[in-house]
């Protein structure tokens, strides 16, 4: 990759890190959630529908302060993370990963919402009458028949992670090697005399694998629809 | 023994049903869409909750709500095949019947290959299911269900969602079924084609009660059934023995103490067969026939004469232990004057064969 410079290059594997962590963290969460919204009935859905996709109606730079209040060394999240497990987060990777799977955490709970809503909830009691307890059930047929959503969910919101700017940059700021991603670059090269080229060249950068991540989801989507006759 | 009372009540439908049935056999819940079949089955398949009543299956309360038993769907040990064959469409059909046999609990009493084997889905295993017509779909639907080593087979309108033709390639699985495994059935259907050749027993629903069970050859009779099937399609169901071949080519069978002859070939002497006798194929003598076409001819004795319109009435003949039906016009009944305790012939012109021996083996 001799036409980046190393701190592009950087900034690349950065960015790759973070969104392979972000969608790590939310992964397990967001099944969970979608499987919630979907299936149960409890006082309080509609608030915890409404607080889930809050972050694609809010400001990033609100949502990164925000974190920064909770997650900080002197917020009540953060210093205990810190104190009892010795985690930081703040101007880290992993901070900057947390940061990226709250904004796009609301991208996943939705693809993969709209693959469980979409199940024929007949073939679960199927499964019942031949011998499967709710665990069982979800895990033998549930989580199968919703992996599509799942996928596509992964997919976009690592998309979207790579190129989560306010609430990475209000909460972790923008540190070469460390929290200084692909967008956070772009940002940096604008704002330096003569770095058009470099900015040029990230912006590229980041076109191409918004649109691999994009053909990748759908690539997956349709794979599924053919295993599954649909 | 199936004995099954619940109670359901859903919105404005109320569901009151109870019903037994000796095991091993097959009982029909039959009646008209809506009239509650299904959510019975459903009830009994625990995958609906009864809002009272109780479900016990060889001594073994499935559901009693005064005691607070409700065993949930999956430990119920009720196989059951939907209508809509609900095969789990990311497995292929080998995996999808082993579903069942990979969790299912107790003694196996049959195993993979009997089944492939019984049903004929050998060509199938490596399919998927999208890959696979209707009737193929029924019979993996049932093959799973069986796997699963029910103590119940539940099969909702398992032929409803196909043609005539493919309902014909899946019955004569469901028969062997009947007579091999022994395995106790409750079939539910709103064609009595289907009850005839399958059903030991039937349960008439209407309106969500069970309004006549019984046998089905008492229940051939029942006058809230000719309601439902209508006037074509009432007549006798007999059981009858086959004695051997007659000079013509024929089966002679016994019925009662009179004697049919059956088109059929290779029935052994002694075997059990069940022949439908239609109350407009019998005509009623009263002096022995002679000079006639007909090849059968009943002796018995006038038990009933009803009627369910305004032109025809039914007569029902008791011919040596056996109750048979004609349909003659009502002049007619005045001109012969037909009464109860009458002694008549009855002239069967045409015998239809419903099937089969049915197993009398004893259950396991």
């Amino acid at each position: 990759m001799n036409w980046l410079s190393p701190g592009e290059v950087d900034a690349l594997r950065l960015s790759l890190s973070v969104a392979t962590r972000s969608v790590m963290f939310s992964l397990g969460p967001a099944i969970l959630l979608a499987w919630l919204l979907a299936r149960r009935r409890f006082p309080g859905r509609t608030l915890l529908d409404t607080v889930v996709h809050l972050p694609l109606v809010l400001p990033p730079v609100m949502v990164g302060y925000l974190l920064l209040l909770l997650f900080g060394t002197r917020g009540p999240i953060g210093g205990w993370l810190e104190r009892v497990l010795g985690i930081e987060l703040i101007f880290t990777r992993n901070g900057a990963a947390l940061a990226t799977a709250v904004m796009s955490f609301p991208l996943m709970v939705r693809a993969m919402r709209i693959s469980l809503e979409n199940i024929d909830r007949g073939l679960e009691d199927a499964a019942r009458t031949l011998g499967a307890g709710a665990i069982d059930r979800f895990a033998s047929i549930t989580l199968p028949l919703m992996l599509p959503g799942v996928l596509a969910g992964a997919i976009t919101a690592f998309s979207a992670a790579l190129g989560e700017f306010g609430a990475v940059i209000t909460f972790v700021s923008n540190i070469p090697g460390e929290t200084r991603t692909l967008p956070l670059a772009l940002y940096t090269a604008l704002q330096t005399p003569g770095g058009d080229r470099a900015a040029a060249r990230l912006a590229c950068l980041s076109l191409a694998l918004g649109l691999a991540g994009l053909l990748l989801s759908e690539y997956f989507a349709r794979r599924m629809r053919l295993v599954l006759g649909r | 023994m199936l004995s099954v009372a619940v109670a359901k009540q859903r919105g404005s439908f109320a569901l009151d049903a109870s019903f037994e049935l000796p095991t091993p056999g097959v009982v029909a819940l039959f009646g008209r869409s809506g009239s509650g079949k299904s959510t019975l089955v459903n009830v009994i398949a625990g995958l609906l909750r009864a809002d009272s009543g109780q479900v016990t299956l060889d001594d073994a309360a499935l559901l009693d709500t005064r005691r607070h038993i409700d065993m949930p769907p999956e430990r119920r040990r009720i196989g059951y095949v939907f209508q809509d064959a609900r095969l789990f469409p990311h497995l292929r059909v080998a995996a999808n019947l082993n579903y069942g046999q990979r969790r299912a609990a107790g003694a196996a009493y049959v195993n993979f290959d009997m089944v492939v084997g019984l049903l004929d889905l050998d060509g199938l295993l490596q399919r998927r299911v999208h890959e696979l017509s209707g009737g193929e779909r029924q019979r993996v639907a049932i093959g799973r269900a069986l796997l699963s080593q029910p103590r119940l087979l539940l099969l909702d309108e398992p032929l409803a969602a196909l043609d005539a033709a493919r309902r014909e390639e899946v019955l004569p699985y469901l028969e062997t079924l009947r007579d091999r495994l022994a395995i106790p059935m409750v079939y539910v259907s709103h064609n009595f084609d289907e009850v005839l050749r399958l059903a030991t027993h039937v349960v008439l629903m209407v309106a969500g009660r069970a309004v006549a069970q019984g046998g089905i050859g008492a229940m051939s009779l029942d006058p809230q059934l000719r309601a439902i099937i209508g006037p074509d399609a009432v007549g006798a169901i007999v059981e009858g023995t086959v004695l051997g071949p007659d000079s013509g080519g024929l089966t002679r069978v016994q019925v009662g103490s009179g004697e049919l002859k059956v088109q059929a070939v290779g029935l052994e002497p002694g075997a059990k067969l069940r022949v439908q006798l239609l109350a407009r194929d019998v005509i009623v003598a009263v002096q022995p026939p002679q000079g006639l076409s007909v090849r059968n001819a009943l002796p018995g004795r006038v038990v009933d004469i009803s009627s369910d319109d305004t032109e025809s009435d039914l007569i029902a003949v008791d011919v040596g232990g056996t109750r048979i039906m004609a349909r003659i016009t009502q002049a007619a009944t005045r001109e012969l004057g037909l009464a109860v305790g009458s002694a008549v012939w009855a002239l069967v012109k045409s015998v239809s064969l419903r099937g089969h021996y049915y197993s009398t083996r004893v259950p396991r």
